[in-house]
């Protein structure tokens, strides 16, 4: 991204470099370098294979990159490679300063517990004790994703796969992140509650001044969302620039390809 | 040249290694048990082994009893609070057979006590074991179902999760309605299942003179409470940590504050609250105190003549 002259560009909330990753003699990602600065929405777009899934689990800190830094901006102790942290260190600043929407609601959500008590639970996880409060604010937030707060108590099987995906949204945000990480949040829902779903997402975002990293299949999704975008191929970054500069008028041939084949009605 | 082994004065009729499990076994078990004590609420693995009896019925409890008796030691086995239980007695026999101790009912006389789900009503004394039969020592399991996981929340102290089981609780029911094997802090560190006891016991494990020992045979975990420590019932600041209370009071023995057992008597509905303690139940009695159905004696014949309904 160009520094726009007159304009001191913030710090970055999250700066990685050299980041690859093999499983084996098999390549997940290589050499990926970027950085990410508050309130920005990064869309990763690729096909199937491309390694975006790696890269995400790499930079969330779920998956030990085979090489390369990953430094964010922690409150404790600034701009620090999260791998160097100790693994307490590690896991507590995953816990305060990011959210992770699974694709799989399943995956996100304790599908054991209310809905209210998997929004309620990241509060807690954080220290507070206090039932009244945290239900209180269960209850804004079931609202602010505009679910029926009566059902507040209902098992998460018992909501459809979009009203899930909107618990999970709740339960990512409640505790005020910095950085929300997006694995195809829209990837198993038909199409007029993904409108929705987005819509929902970009409104938040947007309200929070959250800085999102979202991987994508789905070019819609990445125009609707991201500011900025890397497209991946064979576990490389092919090209990055401005969402609208990359898909309007993409360089790379793969990028041109991808670009075409999304199907016009 | 090896030196004959002397052969035991009893040998002809003792079976088993005294105490059942064999010197090695026994060592290794104290060996945890000492781990156990020295960090309150941690759960040591152990190399749990076969007994004589299936999981789930004391296993645990039995190898720690049995790595810890003596022949000087006065053994009492209570199962939710009763001596008399199928479990309890053959429990106790099972010792009086394998270690030769003396086997008493008397809570105070006891040297140690092993229980599954209570605590005995009258206050232990210094120098006293309680051994408590674990199903399920790990407190986050059922949130949790990777033990590698729990092992990282245990060993960073992250212990939100478990307060995730009593919102659910407050949401259901408007209150912690959890009765038994309710989450205890051990000297503000470990996060401890108490074993199944009723969380009206939970109180008397905080600062307690004795030694209370926790063994999970199938799960294979030894842990442990040294006496006078610091154990905390977790709780939210608007919802505090409250034990169960009865408007009844115990039919034989009149007792108020003991931990009373419901008893159906007939079909119409009829019903009865005991001392789930039968010691301190019998003892009340043997001073005097009477409850409202004490004195019956049990008319059989006239239970025969009437068929039942």
């Amino acid at each position: 991204m160009n520094a726009i002259p007159g304009r001191i560009a913030p710090a970055p909330l999250l700066s990685v470099e050299g980041l690859t990753k093999w499983y084996g003699h098999v390549l997940g990602c290589r050499d990926v370098a970027f950085d990410l600065r508050p309130g920005e929405v990064l869309g990763i777009v690729g096909e199937s294979g491309s390694g975006k899934t790696t890269l995400l689990n790499c930079i969330s800190g779920k998956l030990t990159p085979t090489s390369g830094e990953v430094r964010f901006d922690t409150r404790r102790f600034g701009l620090t490679d999260i791998y160097g942290l100790s693994e307490p260190d590690r896991r507590r600043m995953q816990r305060e300063e990011w959210g992770f929407v699974h694709q799989n609601p399943r995956d996100g959500l304790r599908m054991r517990v209310s809905g209210g008590a998997n929004v309620a639970e990241p509060l807690m996880n954080l220290g507070s004790r206090h039932y009244g409060n945290m239900r209180q604010a269960t209850i804004d937030w079931l609202d602010r994703v505009e679910l029926d707060t009566r059902r507040i108590d209902d098992k998460p099987r018992n909501f459809s796969g979009g009203m899930q995906q909107r618990i999970q949204v709740a339960r990512n945000l409640i505790h005020g992140p910095r950085l929300v990480f997006m694995d195809e949040p829209t990837g198993g829902l038909d199409v007029s509650v993904q409108a929705r779903l987005l819509d929902l997402l970009r409104e938040l975002v947007r309200d929070l001044g959250l800085a999102v990293i979202i991987v994508t299949h789905d070019m819609a999704v990445a125009r609707l969302m991201a500011d900025r975008l890397m497209v991946m191929k064979g576990g490389e970054v092919v090209e990055t620039g401005l969402t609208d500069q990359v898909l309007d008028d993409p360089q790379h041939p793969y990028t041109q390809l991808l670009v075409s084949s999304v199907l016009q009605i | 040249m090896s030196t004959p082994v002397p052969a035991r004065a009893n040998a002809p009729e003792r079976y088993y290694n005294y105490a059942y499990l064999d010197e090695q076994t026994k060592r290794m078990i104290r060996r945890s048990i000492l781990k156990a004590l020295a960090i309150p609420g941690y759960q040591v693995p152990f190399g749990s082994r076969e007994m004589p009896v299936p999981y789930g019925w004391g296993t645990g409890g039995i190898q720690l009893t049995a790595a810890i008796i003596g022949p000087d030691d006065v053994y009492k086995c209570i199962d939710q609070g009763a001596d008399d239980t199928t479990n309890a007695v053959s429990i106790r026999r099972f010792f009086a057979n394998v270690a030769d101790v003396a086997t008493t009912e008397d809570t105070a006389e006891a040297t140690i006590i092993q229980t599954r789900h209570r605590i005995p009503e009258k206050p232990l004394k210094e120098g006293q074991v309680l051994v408590y039969q674990v199903p399920q020592p790990e407190p986050l399991r059922g949130l949790e179902a990777r033990e590698t996981e729990t092992r990282a929340m245990h060993a960073y102290e992250e212990y939100g999760l478990q307060y995730v089981s009593l919102y659910e609780n407050v949401s259901a029911y408007g209150r912690i309605a959890a009765t038994a094997g309710y989450p205890v802090m051990v000297e503000e560190r470990y996060l401890m299942s108490p074993s199944p006891i009723p969380k009206f016991d939970n109180p008397k494990m905080a600062q307690n003179e004795a030694v209370m020992l926790f063994g999970a045979g199938r799960e294979k975990r030894i842990y442990a409470v040294p006496p006078f420590t610091r154990v905390r019932s977790l709780d939210f600041e608007d919802y505090p940590f409250e034990t169960q209370t009865w408007e009844e009071t115990c039919a034989l023995c009149g007792a108020k504050d003991s931990y009373l057992d419901e008893v159906i008597l007939d079909d119409a509905g009829d019903k009865m609250f005991v001392c789930s303690d039968s010691h301190h139940c019998a003892e009340r009695r043997a001073a005097g105190h009477v409850g409202p159905m004490a004195g019956h004696t049990l008319d059989q014949d006239a239970a025969l003549k009437e068929p039942a309904q």
